[in-house]
């Protein structure tokens, strides 16, 4: 009964802070224009977030070059719409959503090719040695950083947004930007299907199974490296569509755009606890409300904000939310 | 007999020793000004090497902090100098807050994550960084934003400070070095960090530096035996935090000047990961080693990039390769390469050669 107890409490913390921040902001069109920023931002982090926690879940491998993948990400993506050009910017939905189809596809499919290699050059020679792993995943990063100084250059790029995605529908006297609504289906649908292919399927079963005991699951006879290498790269491809993602709502892109978000990623895998999507899925949509309402009570301290709530939940739960793996 | 003479160990320490007598007479053997801003460089780096090396070489934690605490010591002194006007009560009160601030700060980190697993350490750590360095540019009233902020140092320490006098009156030269103050201030700033730096060597051989050594190797062994693991952690990371930002002081005091990219960046995260490792992660004098290599490295890689850019500037995509901003690809390579087959560093790898026997 009081783990039950417990479990509510957890998920409705989104819903506590969202009552805080109504009586906090006053105005009810703010505050929904808010919640749904917020909403849509919690989606694109859970992108970034998911593959973070799943990775480090199943093989104890925390990949401080994750980063990279979203900035590739984003970088691919905006490359990809400005190459399109008129099928971005033109009328027909049909060849705006094709052009935004190639665009987060290219980005996914970096993601995964990069992820494989990353897995086997740089992560493989360093399981089980947690110095060494951050070490080498930080190396990585700052050559990943290099590179894509050197081929996209360090000035600002400006993403073009399909022209179905632009503009806004007003809902009740509300007007709500339809890339947020586009961005939280999205990153809805992507949970959905996660917790599907976790719950429902076999390689699911075997993926928890290993997240819980790996070692019983190897003696069972599982190759579990080879269903890592498929994690690893299911990972990356969503954190360069989560990359991708942003771009666009951002609008202009800098190489800075991975660092930057991976404050707010492991923020949520802290918070969430490590190895879960229900945990990163929670602790994205906390971190995004937050960041949002703090950016309109008082926009210096909005990532100060994020960072106390970390601590106060650590200080609550030392291993998160809801993690799914212990110590 | 010959296996009590250790090859490796005795070049290890003769190199240090080497770099030691060179920092102490460097306004005198390279007199220009910009020697001797790489010389003050070397001595603070050294400083936040080694206090960074108890951390991860002694102790293996992993920090992604170690740029915050060294930035509130440079912001502290910096705002007061700035505030107070040029003056000792200004760097004591400032340095003060500075330090005083990074040790509550370390305590407060300290005991909300380090009872949990290494990686989660890091990643506190790496995301307090960047809400520093956030805060940093935010509050540009008081830090000045990302222009960072200019203020005077003590006027004992300026260049225009008679020290000794000759016969005229003008500033007395000693094999042709103005005794001005600015010597003051470089030996002000060598003596404070081989002082700062001699300390933490003594706690690395005391029993203290013993028992992190065996958190390191076997964290339930050392718990089981009857250390306080985290009492431990968390006092060797207050104890680095202060180390940091009193070389953060250092540099404030040095430099008249600071801003994030001299005192808080991530840049300089990465370069005290890559000095330590170079150097040799758990040896006092690796630090020593690989902040010399890294400051040479530094200077003398990026002209060689430029000559390599320049002579293949014909080809395809060499030269964006070479092109010296990209130095720290190259770099980064190196390091990682370093972490897969020398992960003991130059020090380590030296002095295990015939030391284990």
């Amino acid at each position: 009964m009081i783990p039950l107890l417990s479990r509510i409490n957890v998920n409705i913390l989104p819903v506590i802070l969202a009552v805080i921040a109504f009586a906090l902001i006053g105005s009810a069109s703010s505050w929904v224009t808010l919640t749904v920023a917020g909403l849509a931002m919690g989606m694109m982090i859970f992108l970034m977030a998911s593959g973070l926690s799943l990775i480090f879940g199943l093989m104890d491998v925390l990949n401080f070059g994750h980063s990279a993948f979203v900035s590739f990400g984003a970088f691919i993506a905006a490359s990809a719409l400005a190459a399109l050009g008129a099928w971005v910017t033109g009328d027909s939905v049909f060849l705006n959503a094709a052009a935004l189809t190639a665009a987060v596809g290219a980005a996914v499919a970096f993601g995964a090719v990069a992820g494989w290699f990353f897995e086997r050059v740089i992560v493989k020679p360093v399981y089980k040695d947690h110095l060494r792993q951050i070490l080498i995943t930080m190396g990585a990063l700052v050559i990943s950083e290099q590179l894509i100084l050197m081929i996209w250059g360090g000035v600002p790029i400006s993403v073009p947004r399909p022209a179905f995605l632009t503009g806004s529908i007003v809902i009740g006297g509300v007007a709500i930007e339809v890339y947020r609504i586009f961005a939280f289906l999205l990153g809805l649908a992507v949970y959905i299907a996660l917790y599907l292919v976790l719950n429902r399927t076999r390689i699911g079963l075997l993926i928890r199974a290993g997240v819980e005991n790996r070692e019983m699951v190897e003696a069972l006879g599982f190759r579990i490296d080879r269903l890592f290498i498929a994690v690893f790269m299911a990972g990356s491809a969503l954190a360069a569509m989560g990359g991708a993602m942003w771009a666009g709502y951002q609008g202009l892109i800098t190489p800075m755009i991975g660092s930057e978000m991976m404050i707010l990623v492991f923020i949520v895998v802290i918070i969430g606890g490590l190895g879960s999507i229900e945990g990163s899925l929670l602790g994205a949509i906390l971190v995004g409300l937050t960041a949002n309402y703090v950016a309109f009570l008082a926009p210096k301290l909005s990532l100060a904000t994020n960072m106390m709530l970390m601590m106060a939940i650590l200080l609550w739960r030392p291993y998160g939310l809801r993690p799914a793996v212990k110590g | 007999m010959a296996a009590r003479f250790h090859t490796g160990r005795l070049i290890v320490y003769g190199l240090a020793g080497l770099i030691g007598l060179l920092l102490l007479f460097a306004p005198f053997l390279f007199p220009d000004v910009r020697a001797q801003e790489v010389a003050a460089r070397i001595c603070i780096f050294i400083v936040l090497v080694a206090s960074y090396d108890l951390l991860i070489g002694y102790t293996g934690i992993v920090s992604f902090a170690h740029t915050m605490f060294f930035g509130l010591g440079a912001y502290g002194t910096a705002i007061a100098l700035k505030t107070m006007g040029p003056g000792w009560d200004a760097i004591l009160l400032g340095g003060a807050a500075g330090v005083l601030s990074a040790l509550v700060l370390a305590v407060l980190i300290g005991l909300l994550s380090l009872r949990v697993k290494a990686i989660f350490f890091a990643m506190v750590t790496l995301a307090a960084a960047s809400v520093a360095l956030v805060l940093a540019s935010q509050l540009s009233d008081f830090t000045g934003g990302e222009d960072g902020m200019t203020y005077e140092a003590p006027k004992l320490f300026s260049a225009a400070t008679k020290l000794l006098t000759d016969d005229e009156g003008k500033t007395l030269r000693i094999f042709g070095v103005a005794m001005n103050g600015k010597i003051l201030a470089y030996y002000f700033v060598f003596l404070s960090s081989l002082a700062l730096f001699l300390l933490m060597l003594r706690i690395t051989v005391s029993p203290l530096g013993s028992v992190l050594q065996a958190i390191r190797e076997n964290e339930m062994r050392a718990e089981a035996i009857g250390y306080r693991v985290v009492a431990y952690r968390t006092g060797i990371f207050c104890t680095a935090a202060v180390a940091a930002a009193l070389a953060g002081v250092l540099r404030a005091v040095w430099l008249k000047y600071v801003g994030p990219d001299v005192a808080l960046s991530f840049a300089i995260m990465i370069d005290i990961l890559l000095m330590t490792v170079i150097g040799g992660m758990g040896t006092m004098v690796g630090a020593i080693l690989g902040v010399v290599v890294m400051s040479l490295a530094q200077f003398y890689l990026k002209d060689l990039m430029e000559i390599g850019a320049e002579a293949t500037a014909a080809l395809p995509i060499v030269p964006h390769l070479l092109n010296p901003d990209r130095w720290l690809l190259w770099l980064g390579l190196i390091f990682i390469l370093l972490v897969y087959f020398f992960p003991a560093g130059i020090a380590g790898t030296l002095m295990k050669k015939d030391g284990g026997r």
